[in-house]
This record gives structure tokens, sequence and C-alpha cells, in this order.
């Protein structure tokens, strides 16, 4: 038992690795809003110029 | 223009107060696990971004079922937006899964029958975004969307079920798993909850964006009609 106890060892030193799956997590979450965000304005600006299209062609 | 929904916005409230006590639970509320340390903490959200692209694949493969009866437009722009964003979370488990593989195996990639399963259901579900952009016409890719998407989702139990019926090294969470598992723990009570609630969370993230999605779908198809009828 004695034996066992200084044996015993700590969890394994893998902080490098919980910190590259959070940012991988993270990073690729921000992206893909990044992405939404962008897509978005610029449909709008789209959809604004073909409805001024519109109007000048009635 | 269209104003975003009172809803909606409450919706974006709660997701982002979910997400950030989430994020504190399991940095600060969960306890280190005992062997793997602390890569084992990517397994929360690990589990919960593999449980939004299951979730988002079968919300697709409905949408399909609902346009090929209905033949309403609606359900093909549900159908798309669960599908582009389970393909981003389900990227995101692969990749994370990939990295937690490497803190507790000892490798970054195997070809076990849960990952390869998880990467070709992610490659399906690529080819239907890729597939949609060769058709031109809004009705047949509607049409070819919700036929793939019921059919792509056979490889959703496929994924779910491989590590409970083959031989694998991937740990199974809920349920009894292969006795050739490794990097599987016991939950304490405290992991227990910081795991439900990461999914409850990562639910609310699902029904947010997918929201926000709809609308930009919405914004694309009317784009769409605008232009050809311009053209014409």
């Amino acid at each position: 038992m004695l034996l066992s106890f200084f044996l015993q060892q700590g969890p394994a030193e893998t902080t490098r690795y919980m910190i590259a799956g959070y940012a991988v997590i993270f990073g690729v979450m921000f992206i893909y809003l990044v992405s939404l965000f962008i897509r978005n304005r610029n449909l709008k600006r789209d959809l604004e110029l073909l409805e001024e299209m519109e109007q000048k062609e009635k | 223009m269209e104003t975003k929904p009172r809803m909606l916005v409450i919706l974006d409230v709660v997701t982002i107060l979910l997400f950030a006590t989430a994020v504190g639970m399991v940095f600060f509320y969960a306890p280190l696990e005992a062997v793997m340390g602390q890569v084992q903490r990517v397994f929360y959200f690990h589990v919960a971004n593999a449980w939004v692209g299951m979730l988002g694949f079968m919300v697709a493969a409905i949408a399909g079922i609902a346009f090929l009866r209905k033949g309403d437009h609606k359900w093909d722009i549900v159908g798309l937006a669960a599908v582009e964003i389970s393909l981003v979370f389900f990227f995101t488990a692969i990749v994370s899964g990939s990295i937690w593989a490497r803190g507790s195996w000892g490798t970054w990639w195997t070809w076990d029958p849960r990952l390869t399963t998880a990467a070709i259901c992610e490659l399906v579900y690529a080819a239907y975004l890729m597939l949609r952009q060769g058709i031109e016409d809004p009705d047949r890719r509607a049409r070819f969307g919700a036929v793939y998407a019921i059919l792509g989702f056979i490889s959703v139990p496929l994924t779910f079920m491989s590590i409970r019926i083959f031989r694998t090294i991937h740990p199974v969470v809920i349920g009894s798993g292969a006795a050739a598992a490794e990097g599987s723990f016991d939950m304490t009570p405290k992991m227990l909850q910081t795991f439900m609630f990461s999914l409850f969370t990562f639910s609310f993230i699902f029904a947010d964006l997918l929201w926000h999605r709809i609308r930009l779908g919405k914004l694309a198809a009317k784009a769409e009609s605008l232009r050809l009828k311009t053209l014409q």
C-alpha cells in the first residue's frame, strides 16, 4: 500500500491539447459567425441594388 | 428591409448567456479528470458539437420530407440552413476529437469505426453543398437537396451506432461501451452536470443559428428571384 502511494502519478500534462481543442472550437464558431454577418451584409447590398434597377426599369 | 424579430433578439441574448455559463462550467466547475488531465475538458464541447451536427442533419432530412410532400421552397431553405450549420459543428467535433485523441490515445487519427463513419458523414454533407452549387434551376435544386438530405441521413445513425456495434477504441458516453475503448472515464456528478448543460446550451446555439441562417436563406432566395427577373 505504501509502495502504491509513492508510485501514484497525477493526471497527465495535457494542457496544450486542451488549449488547442478550445482554440479550434471557438475559432471555427467565430469564423462562421463572421461569415454569416458578411453574407447578410452583402445580400442586403445586392437586394438594394437589384430593387433600384427594377425601379429604373419601370 | 425586414427587421429582426423580438423573439430572435431574446433568443440571441439567452444563447449568449447560456454559452458564457457553459464555458464557465467547463473551466471552473467541472473537476480535473484524474488520468487524462486538462484535455478531458475538450470532451464537453466536443460531444456538444457532434450533437449539433447530428441534430442538424436530422432537421435537414425532416425538411427534405416536408419539401417533397408540400413543394414549399421554405423547406429547402430550412434544409440548406441545417446542413450548413451542422457541417461546421460536425467539422469542429472531428477536429477537436482528433486533438483529444492525441492527448489521450497518443495519435491524431486512427481508422477506427467511429472516426471513419464520422469522416464519411461529413464528406456526404460537404458533397451536398457542392452538388447544390452545380444546379441552376431552383426547383430541381430543391428537389435534389431534399432527396439527398433524406438519403444522406443514413450516415448519421450509422455514425452514432458505430461505437455500439463495432469493436472500437472510441469511448461510449451514454450506455455501455466496447471493452477495447480507450480514454473512457467515470463522470462525477459535476462532470455530468457540465456535460448535460453543454448539450442544452448547444441546442440553443443551433436553434439561434438556424433562425439566422433561415433569414439569410430567405434574403438569398429573394435576391436570386430578382436577379432572374432582371435578366429576363
